[in-house]
């Protein structure tokens, strides 16, 4: 009992772990707090009220901002799992892994906001439009990716494999955005551009926000991050167990 | 060269196989000739609308079908540790997958060139002289498809659930393919030629080289004898 509590030294409650993250990423969070309202206040208050589409564009600041987080977590997810097969360290792994789950919450909330504005703009809540048919196919990617991941038991193989999946869903997404595109292209598209002349006041507010979720990306990443770490610690102990027993 | 002689004897171990048993390769055609039968029921028969649909439904006919056979690709290694005596063969990594490509690939044509005439009589297809261009876009599409469910279907094979993961894995990955495939056999059988398919050619041409050598490089990480 004794020995293994010295050769792991962080066994400690889990509110205790939560504590010691807030304490050592306490700059992070204030800056994720402090932009996230600020974007929420301008989101509603310093942004004009669109003429056409009325308060439901404001929901575009939110949109577009996890859109741009969920690419970069995506590309994450790549360049993690192009450096895992390159050097074989467990670190990249656990970049693609914890990416990959932000990333398809991120697109979730992305498939979900946009038919929130399009029922009241389009007059429907989907289209089979370019944009949106690759960001659901992107989506199913990457569950997939998650999937194989919760098939695969803990081991080398498992981070091999998903590397492997990791690189070549990215390496499909340009080809899968472009085939999209075109596919969609042939036939009379009703809604083309979404005839966005943005005000400056707009701009402002957008790049508030995805600054904000830039901040919250890094934030979420360093917890996913720090889980992983512990499962990898837990994994470690039971080991040890077997070893004793 | 000596690479792809060496690719043509696995994938000839495999077909050797396959010919003796036939086993896999009729339970597949039957599938697929299940599936062509099947979406003969869902549309109203002689309806305009069949025509618009029929090259999607050869495609989910050759592409279910052939993720059928891909699934056993790797599988039927598993008997006897034949993946080690494969994984001993004084060969490198890739030449596996090349063998194992080649040989789902003329698997997956075999099945098609039974199946084409079927669907060609039960959906009244007439090609209009573009057979040529129809052959080359089957040709692409296999290569594409079977270049990433080679690799998937290695990955997959000591899995438990590895039917279901299959084409999980693996449909998002050929949507391209599909897309493609399905829009510029329609441009054949619209007898649009060349200048109708041309763009979407291009598509199944990049995708393939990408993937080819994309899955080729890094066939050697799916493939480890140990756990």
């Amino acid at each position: 009992m004794s020995q293994t509590a010295n050769v792991h030294p962080h066994t400690e409650s889990v509110s205790g772990m939560l504590e010691r993250f807030v304490r050592a990423n306490r700059w992070l969070l204030a800056a994720t707090g402090a932009l996230m309202l600020t974007a929420l206040g301008m989101a509603f208050l310093y942004a004009p009220r669109e003429q056409v589409m009325g308060e439901i564009q404001r929901i575009f600041y939110f949109h577009v901002a996890s859109a741009w987080l969920a690419m970069m977590a995506f590309l994450v997810v790549f360049v993690g799992s192009l450096l895992y097969l390159w050097k074989g360290d467990r670190r990249f792994d656990r970049w693609a892994a914890a990416s990959a789950e932000i990333g398809v919450l991120f697109t979730t909330i992305v498939l979900v906001t946009g038919p929130l504005w399009a029922r009241p703009v389009w007059n429907t809540w989907w289209t089979w439009d370019a944009r949106l048919t690759s960001s659901l196919v992107l989506w199913i990617m990457y569950i997939a990716y998650l999937v194989l991941r919760g098939a695969l038991p803990e081991s080398r193989k498992k981070y091999q494999f998903s590397a492997v999946y990791g690189l070549v869903a990215f390496v499909d997404v340009p080809i899968v955005f472009f085939s999209i595109r075109w596919w969609r292209s042939m036939h009379p598209v009703v809604i083309t551009g979404k005839g966005m002349n943005l005000e400056p006041e707009m701009i402002h507010t957008l790049a508030l926000s995805c600054a904000a979720f830039t901040l919250l990306y890094f934030l979420l990443l360093r917890l996913r991050l720090m889980v992983e770490r512990l499962r990898d610690e837990v994994q470690s102990l039971q080991r040890t167990l077997l070893e004793l027993e | 060269m000596k690479t792809l002689r060496l690719a043509l004897w696995i994938a000839r171990k495999d077909l050797r196989l396959e010919l003796r048993s036939r086993q896999n390769f009729l339970t597949v055609l039957f599938f697929a000739f299940i599936v062509i039968i099947v979406f003969n029921f869902a549309f109203d028969p002689g309806s305009p609308a069949i025509a618009e649909v029929s090259p999607a439904i050869l495609w989910v006919a050759f592409l279910f079908a052939g993720m059928l056979s891909l699934g056993n690709a790797f599988a039927m290694e598993r008997e006897d540790a034949c993946m080690l005596g494969l994984l001993l063969a004084p060969v490198e990594r890739g030449v596996i997958f090349l063998g194992k490509l080649l040989a789902n690939l003329l698997f997956l044509l075999a099945m098609e060139v039974v199946i084409f005439p079927i669907f060609v009589i039960f959906f009244n297809v007439n090609l209009r002289g573009g057979f040529f261009w129809f052959l080359l876009i089957v040709l692409l599409v296999d290569l594409g498809f079977v270049a990433v469910g080679t690799l998937f279907s290695a990955m997959t094979m000591s899995l438990k659930t590895r039917e279901v993961l299959l084409p999980i894995l693996l449909f998002p990955v050929v949507v391209p393919v599909v897309i493609a495939g399905v829009k510029a056999t329609a441009g054949v059988f619209g007898g649009g030629g060349l200048p109708a398919i041309a763009g979407w050619l291009k598509v199944l041409v990049g995708f393939d080289l990408i993937f080819v050598l994309l899955c080729y490089s890094v066939f050697q990480y799916v493939v480890e004898e140990s756990n």
